[in-house]
């Protein structure tokens, strides 16, 4: 089963955008992959119970470091988002390796990371001169939005195959984590800190490892979702909403598994939508309303998300099919 | 003259204003710590429980007229038996969890709480209508409602120090909107753990400290700015002092 699947579940994702071509579904598959990819990699690291909430400000770091350099400096996207990583991965070390060394762990790490998207949001709120506040910002479009050199495309196809296999690689970066000596000392190291350290794992360098590497790929998304989208806020690319809603999506899909950010994305996503579109306007807050029931319905009942428990109860009844 | 013209008029007011919303912020960490310190809870959600008590202010004293007192200790009941409701159906199933099971579970409370409000109270201000004087001294305008917030939260810290009661709502505080919680939320949390959890007289400080900074860093640029330095203050703070500002050092 794991030779077979993904290779058929893969073709038949890129062959569908030449099959069937209606924008607006299309539009929300590139939505719920960009944001798969950004749980993918928030769950790269919250798997070992470094929960961070600081993931919204790398989002926001990626999105508007990629469109300030385009703007301002005329930077080009494919020089502008590698810098939007490096931006992420340089404020991820530098809040979490004292964060490590000072032995900062459980919630005490949340709220420090809290305190950090609560930064990054307030930041770009107050440099309002430069990227536009609470208000939004947006790149500029360079020949009619589609240009391969600054990186904007009008075609959907495009960004569905750009989003397909930025997801794709999150998942084998996932699945590379999986099988690394990595997971087994950050396992060792979630258990028992100072046991691990006794066992010769370098703990600090080990936890940094983890987390620089998944704000890098959090910048990314939010690189993507500023290109794709040609418009950001501050309140939907970065901050402490931005990094519940990742904390949440993935517990619902399930945070040990490789699908399991993918599964509560799509569900968190087309649950908006459906609200969206079924309740108008009045729809304002029930998607979330919807959402906190569920959250603490999965939490009570099913920790281990969907797949989790779906996988579970595989296990219990007795199928394998590989 | 103004006996106090010697000094910088606007950061003696910034600083006067920051006293009154650190007992804003005190009052309502104090509640959140009380939960921490006895049972050991990270309840994320716990300001849009003080929302929700703003909101029965609102409905039952200026739309149902009801006298202010009764309005007042009906809502502090009724945010006491919601309090009750949440332990025993979120909180108490999780006790034996993992902290951050139970910190997930009540942020999940925290986006129904808050969405729920957004659906039954709309997102526009709503204002007591209690028109309460700003006073003036010495050439400084001083808010009465945060006066009043600030005095409640003084006899509320010395009540909870005398075990006497829980205080939940800040009355004092004139207008609501469902994103109250949103904003408060995380800062009263990270005050608690600032001032050691579970300590009160520390809560109470980091309370100060931390309105002084969003006041103060406010005054100079922007309010933004004043949070920006709160929150890296209290990263900062982590890093120096793990325990808390009060702890004794071990």
């Amino acid at each position: 089963m794991r030779r077979a699947h993904p290779w058929i579940g893969g073709a038949a994702l890129v062959a569908l955008p030449f099959v069937y071509r209606s924008p607006y579904p299309l539009h929300i598959l590139v939505i719920i992959l960009i944001w798969s990819f950004a749980y993918t990699s928030w769950s790269v690291m919250g798997r070992f119970g470094l929960v961070s909430l600081g993931h919204g400000g790398f989002m926001g770091i990626g999105a508007y470091v990629t469109a300030l350099a385009w703007n301002y400096g005329h930077v080009s996207p494919w020089l502008g988002v590698p810098l939007a990583l490096v931006a992420g991965m340089v404020l991820a070390a530098v809040v979490a390796y004292p964060c490590f060394r000072f032995r900062i762990t459980g919630h005490y790490f949340a709220l420090v990371t809290l305190a950090l998207s609560g930064i990054v949001l307030q930041v770009i709120t107050a440099t309002r001169d430069y990227t536009g506040g609470s208000l939004g910002y947006t790149p500029e479009r360079y020949h009619g939005g589609s240009s391969l050199w600054a990186l904007q495309f009008s075609e959907k196809t495009t960004w569905y195959l750009i989003a397909l296999a930025v997801w794709a690689g999150g998942l084998y970066v996932w699945y590379r984590v999986d099988r690394s000596m990595l997971r087994y000392a950050l396992e060792a190291i979630s258990e028992d800190e100072d046991a691990a350290a006794a066992t010769g794992i370098h703990v600090t360098a080990e936890k940094l490892k983890i987390t620089v590497l998944s704000a890098g790929m959090t910048a990314l998304a939010g690189a993507l979702y500023c290109q794709y989208q040609m418009f950001i806020s501050p309140d939907t690319v970065s901050g402490i909403s931005v990094s519940l809603q990742m904390v949440f999506a993935v517990v619902v899909g399930g945070i040990y598994v490789s699908l399991g950010p993918t599964i509560g994305a799509v569900i968190t996503i087309l649950l908006a939508e459906v609200l969206r579109i079924s309740f108008g306007t009045r729809a304002v807050g029930w998607d979330n309303l919807v959402y906190g029931v569920l959250l603490v319905l999965f939490i009570v009942f099913l920790p281990k998300g969907i797949v989790g428990s779906l996988l579970d109860l595989r296990r219990r009844v007795g199928w394998s099919s590989s | 003259m103004n006996p106090l013209a010697v000094f910088d008029i606007f950061l003696l007011e910034a600083l006067l204003s920051g006293v009154l919303l650190g007992g804003v912020l005190a009052l309502l960490s104090l509640g959140l710590n009380l939960v921490f310190g006895v049972i050991d809870v990270v309840w994320i959600c716990y300001a849009e429980l003080i929302m929700l008590g703003m909101y029965g202010m609102y409905y039952l004293y200026t739309v149902y007229h009801a006298p202010i007192w009764v309005a007042a200790v009906a809502c502090i009941v009724s945010v006491g038996i919601l309090g009750v409701l949440l332990h025993v159906l979120v909180i108490a199933p999780l006790l034996g969890a993992a902290p951050i099971n139970q910190l997930l579970a009540t942020g999940g409370v925290l986006f129904f709480l808050q969405s729920a409000a957004t659906v039954l109270f709309g997102i526009e201000f709503k204002n007591l209508g209690l028109r309460l004087p700003v006073l003036k001294v010495g050439g400084m305008f001083v808010s009465y409602s945060r006066l009043l917030a600030f005095a409640a939260a003084l006899i509320g810290m010395v009540l909870v120090y005398l075990w006497l009661t829980r205080t939940y709502t800040g009355t004092a505080i004139r207008a609501i909107h469902p994103f109250v919680g949103l904003s408060f939320g995380p800062i009263t949390f990270l005050i608690c753990v600032l001032g050691s959890l579970g300590n009160f007289v520390g809560g109470f400080v980091a309370a100060f400290v931390f309105a002084e900074i969003i006041s103060v860093g406010g005054l100079y640029l922007d309010l933004e700015w004043g949070y920006v330095f709160a929150f890296a203050f209290f990263i900062v703070m982590m890093f120096i002092r793990p325990q808390g500002l009060m702890a004794r050092r071990s």
